[in-house]
């Protein structure tokens, strides 16, 4: 029985969105905590910290996110002979892509405090942690929010993969509608409108916060 | 005893030697002017002395000990050795209060109370009272540098080093911050001092010392020195530095 694209339908597909909101901030959470430590390895005098935190981003930003999804998915099964629902494997799979994306972010943020800064607290007697705590990490954060927005968009979108695995959020439902309604033309223009919805403002406040920050870095530097 | 004690330094970065068998005492309450083309190794010598840089060769000794190469032992010594930088590296973050008691109440462990009177009585000794609560890229250069040095004394130092501090600023500026380290040295603070400012240190300073290929040229007292150098290159470097201003 085919149905028409109604009301019913698109209401269906706004109730999906939770799992994509729901996804994405699991991930992000997750991956904030792993990113954060990821950074902070990343960016310490030893090098047993900072190599193994190297290879973990290199590893996952040097694979498409759809394969790190079936590794996991799949991957785990085999090792485990335990089948893994969708909803977990996509939760750990988002979790470690996006505490790689993260990690480097904000190592780069880390990295951007001008070495001077660490010069100066050290000459307070300041413990290497109470740099990071007083003086490293309160300018980083500041460099770090719009590339982190920036993020949590590529992640909101990226999530739509998840569906592969049959994890029914926003772009798994547009699937599901497109096979009783055979409607693709109808549906997915849709979907893809309630993405952007989310994402749009989104990207816009990175863009607010970007140019906010450089004009406040930009009265630092000629002051 | 002397309160600073440096024996034949050494220091290479690569295959150029920045600091050549460096020996140096400095006394209590002395005020001690380096000066030098650049690239004599003025700075890497005063930046060893508080460990930012590892030195290859020679001992320091501050306080009657060695010079602990890091860790928890450095940063005791660290808090009896203040410096001031070339462009300020005040924390853009922090008001000027805070950039002060920071120091105190993170690594000395004074209250904030204690801290915050600090902070005014140093900032009263570079002038800066009214300035507490604004930021540093509210200042002017000038303010700026006198900041950084009110924080580094708020640590209350034994020993001050200063790296080339009027160097990033304008020439307007200078003066203030001049009449700030006159003040210092005239309160009996034991001061060493990299510095372009030949004036300063023809009439603040205690000795001179004068830098060339990374090793101690020539020291005396710097009236005589200007006066009558002894070595060619000392007194290519006066006439070159004092011509413009003659």
């Amino acid at each position: 029985m085919t149905r028409e694209f109604e009301w019913p339908e698109f209401v269906y597909l706004v109730s999906a969105l939770r799992w994509t909101f729901l996804l994405s901030a699991v991930a992000f959470l997750g991956g904030g905590l792993m990113g954060f430590v990821t950074a902070l390895a990343r960016s310490s005098g030893l090098p047993a910290l900072r190599w193994p935190a190297a290879i973990y981003i290199g590893l996952f930003q040097g694979t498409p996110l759809l394969m790190q999804l079936f590794l996991v998915f799949y991957g785990l099964a085999v090792l485990t002979g335990i089948r893994i629902d969708p909803w977990p494997a996509a939760v750990l799979a988002f979790t470690l892509y996006s505490g790689a994306f993260l990690g480097e972010i904000w190592r780069g943020a880390i990295e951007a405090v001008p070495r001077t800064q660490w010069e100066a607290a050290e000459t307070l007697a300041l413990t290497r942690f109470a740099q990071l705590q007083h003086v490293i990490l309160p300018q980083a954060f500041r460099i770090a929010i719009p590339p982190t927005v920036g993020f949590l968009v590529q992640l909101i979108k990226g999530t739509s993969v998840a569906s592969i695995i049959g994890f029914v959020e926003l772009a798994r439902a547009g699937t599901l509608i497109v096979n009783v309604t055979f409607q693709p033309t109808v549906v997915y223009p849709v979907v893809a409108l309630l993405y952007f919805c989310v994402c749009w403002p989104l990207s816009l406040l990175a863009f607010r916060l970007e140019r906010k920050i450089d004009a406040d870095i930009g009265t630092r530097r000629t002051a | 005893m002397p309160i600073l004690e440096l024996a034949g330094l050494r220091k290479s970065f690569g295959p150029h030697l920045v600091l050549d068998d460096v020996s140096l005492s400095v006394e209590q309450g002395e005020v001690v002017a380096i000066v030098g083309r650049s690239g004599s190794g003025k700075s890497t010598l005063l930046r060893c002395i508080n460990g930012l840089e590892k030195l290859d060769g020679g001992t320091i000794t501050f306080a009657g000990r060695p010079l602990p190469s890091g860790g928890a032992a450095l940063r005791e010594t660290r808090k009896q050795i203040g410096i001031v930088f070339q462009n300020y590296n005040l924390f853009p973050h922090h008001t000027v209060e805070r950039n002060i008691t920071l120091g105190p109440t993170i690594a000395k462990g004074v209250s904030q109370a204690e801290a915050m009177a600090l902070a005014q009585a140093v900032l009263k000794q570079v002038d800066l009272e009214d300035k507490r609560q604004a930021y540093p890229a509210q200042l002017s250069g000038g303010q700026q540098q006198r900041v950084a040095v009110a924080r580094a004394l708020a640590m209350e130092p034994r020993l001050m080093l200063f790296d080339e501090i009027t160097s990033a600023l304008d020439p307007e500026l200078v003066g203030e911050v001049v009449a700030a380290l006159e003040r210092l040295a005239e309160s009996g603070m034991t001061m060493v001092l990299v510095t372009h400012e030949m004036g300063f240190a023809r009439h603040a300073a205690d000795t001179l010392v004068f830098m060339h290929q990374g090793r101690i040229w020539e020291k005396g007292r710097p009236r005589e020195m200007f006066a009558s150098p002894r070595t060619a290159e000392f007194e290519t470097f006066v006439r070159a530095i004092l011509r413009p201003h003659d």
